[in-house]
């Protein structure tokens, strides 16, 4: 009964904006010859979008998002349709194992030849199956070399977002799973953890921190570091150096308790109507000069090695962007979080947003 | 004549097919959806859903608070505005109105950033008082904070409380006031006794427009506040969108099963206190 109820409800909500959406817009988004791209914010050269479509005559529709649990939320609540996703890999995971995403054609990818032999095979996608990756990274502690003293950061340590001299002037991820990995790790515990009592006390940081945060921020963080609104910020290498390159004074580091590696990957969904289009989108992103564009605008790393060996001097040996391996040996690459674990960090991220 | 009739109100009948349709698909269904998810569960029917109502009651006593504050105020910013207004000339009437909307034309989220800027500590306002005081000053802190969204939404609703007020007192006929002060009321008085009560529609409608989208905004907080405490609003959104790691229709519905019983309740009341005063009008709800 539940079920058909349900059904009825959702057929004629499904009719009639379909029926207001075709008359309103002559639905354009579904017709053949277009594709709908589901990136991170801040997370292309947006120009090679149009080259893309000069090239192939297909045309992008390019929409954003700010965190994998808001895409993933998005995309299985089926309110829009999308073909190319960005996800980190725990994310890739995850949505593997419920059927969501399609296998590719690396036929009709032949640029996937450039990705580095370090970057293939990775646990997420072990045969290689789903995934080309798109760019790689840490998460870094990034800091107002005019404000921040320098031996608070001499010893390049997570205490900085707990030190009581800035309160007011620390931002914080506004993600529960970045917010969690940062207390996690200062704790002592792996941030993939399923011990209850390691969460709790991770929560008992986080509410002890949060007096000293300004503001719980995700792409807001660069107007806020950038315009020395606050001082002190953990977020994604690649942007950091994006806040670098306007602000002279921010600096950044890979904490030494280690931080969280991410590899964000391009795949299309199963039920995608244009996995061809979407292939051959993903096939151009890999194009040597269009990585080295957007490797140049988004300041990620890179697993494309041709592109690698474009970038300037100065990128390539850049140990934040590209840290070395005795930095990336402490850094821990995210799991998918079975469910108890995944309601335990919902139940205590609501928690510390509901306590006043 | 009866024939004649009959095509007329069948054609009446025609008329209201869109808006009726409208009003089920967009307004019944999905009221009708949010009520069956707020009472099921895995198991199907269940009311254990609504103990998060409990658990979550600081959310909705902040709600409820702030909202509250940011209408008074608009209450107290717009009356003395639109009695102004509505006092003055035909033409200056039509600016005023014109530029009291005038921001809406531009996007909500834009006008809500931009308080961002206006507010920080390197803001528009503190810049300008370092100018004064010298650059040492350390500035107001205006931002961040939950003055900061009650500020949000007076600017945001102001003028939804404006307008009903103003068309309430246009509509109040001037004979009224002429007569009372021929028996011999003063301004005081006639302000009382004649304009206060008959714009009472235009200020319930007012309360109204003002309340229920402060009660359920959740980006003012996010924006304005620093994502730091949650309102219902941005409780019911992560609930939906599952930003903090799980989604729970259930649970989101519920919370919003009790926004819209509180609104419901608050229009009945209003509506109660409204009677006595039906006649002049000027209600938009």
């Amino acid at each position: 009964m539940r079920k058909v109820v349900l059904s009825v409800l959702a057929v004629l909500v499904i009719a009639a904006i379909v029926v207001t959406g075709s008359v309103i817009s002559g639905n354009t988004n579904s017709a053949a010859g277009s594709i709908n791209v589901y990136n991170w914010g801040e997370y292309i050269d947006q120009s090679v979008l149009s080259d893309f479509e000069e090239q192939t005559g297909i045309k992008v529709n390019y929409t954003t998002y700010a965190s994998n649990e808001e895409m993933y939320a998005k995309i299985v609540s089926g309110a829009a349709s999308y073909d190319v996703i960005v996800p980190s890999e725990y994310m890739l995971s995850k949505m593997i194992d419920e059927g969501l995403i399609a296998e590719l054609d690396y036929d009709n990818i032949p640029n996937y030849q450039y990705i580095g032999e370090k970057y293939r095979g990775l646990p997420y996608d072990p045969e290689e199956k789903y995934s080309v990756p798109y760019t790689w990274g840490t998460v870094v502690i990034v800091y107002n070399t005019k404000y921040v003293d320098e031996e608070d950061v001499a010893d390049e340590s997570l205490e900085l977002l707990w030190n009581e001299k800035y309160a007011g002037k620390i931002l914080m991820f506004d993600n529960p799973r970045d917010a969690f990995a940062l207390a996690l790790t200062r704790a002592g515990h792996s941030m993939n953890t399923t011990d209850p009592a390691d969460w709790e006390e991770a929560a008992d940081m986080l509410m002890a921190q949060k007096p000293l945060v300004q503001a719980y921020v995700m792409d807001q963080v660069f107007d806020k570091m950038i315009g020395e609104e606050a001082y002190i910020a953990p977020y994604y290498a690649g942007d950091a150096m994006t806040m670098i390159d306007e602000n002279e004074d921010l600096a950044a580091y890979v904490p030494v308790e280690g931080a969280n590696q991410f590899v964000d990957v391009m795949c299309v969904l199963k039920n995608s109507p244009h996995k061809k289009e979407a292939e051959q989108f993903i096939n151009f992103m890999c194009e040597t000069d269009i990585a080295v564009r957007n490797a140049e605008e988004v300041c990620y790393a890179i697993p494309h090695t041709a592109a690698f060996e474009e970038l300037d001097e100065e990128t390539q040996e850049d140990t934040m962007v590209y840290p070395p391996q005795e930095v990336l040996d402490k850094c821990e690459v995210f799991t998918n979080l079975p469910p108890e674990t995944l309601l335990l960090q919902s139940d205590l991220w609501i928690k510390l947003k509901t306590t006043y | 004549m009866t024939k004649s009739r009959s095509v007329e109100v069948g054609s009446k009948k025609v008329n209201l097919i869109p808006f009726s349709g409208w009003m089920v698909v967009f307004v019944l269904i999905p009221i009708a959806l949010v009520v069956y998810y707020a009472f099921t569960g895995v198991d199907g029917f269940t009311l254990t859903n609504l103990k998060w109502i409990w658990v979550y009651r600081d959310t909705l006593w902040l709600s409820v608070w702030l909202s509250v504050i940011a209408t008074v105020i608009c209450l107290l910013l717009a009356y003395p505005v639109a009695y102004m207004i509505s006092r003055a000339g035909e033409k200056m009437q039509r600016n005023a109105t014109l530029f009291i909307m005038l921001p809406m034309w531009m996007n909500f989220l834009v006008r809500t950033y931009a308080w961002m800027t206006i507010l920080e500590n390197n803001g528009l306002v503190n810049n300008a008082l370092r100018g004064i005081f010298g650059e040492d000053f350390a500035g107001l802190n205006m931002i961040n904070n939950h003055g900061a969204i009650v500020l949000g939404m007076v600017y945001n609703y102001l003028p939804y409380m404006i307008l009903p007020i103003y068309t309430a007192l246009t509509k109040i006929d001037n004979s009224l006031i002429e007569a009372a002060r021929d028996l011999g009321s003063g301004a005081v008085q006639v302000f009382r006794r004649i304009v206060l009560p008959l714009s009472v529609p235009g200020i319930i409608s007012g309360i109204t427009m003002v309340f229920i989208p402060s009660i359920s905004t959740f980006i003012i907080s996010k924006i304005l506040g620093g994502g730091k405490d949650f309102l219902i609003g941005d409780l019911i959104e992560d609930y939906f969108l599952g930003n903090s790691g799980v989604v729970n229709y259930n649970i989101g519905a519920a919370l919003s099963l009790v926004i819209m019983v509180m609104i419901l309740l608050a229009t009945y009341l209003m509506n109660r206190f409204d009677k006595d005063a039906k006649t002049s009008g000027g209600g938009i709800l």
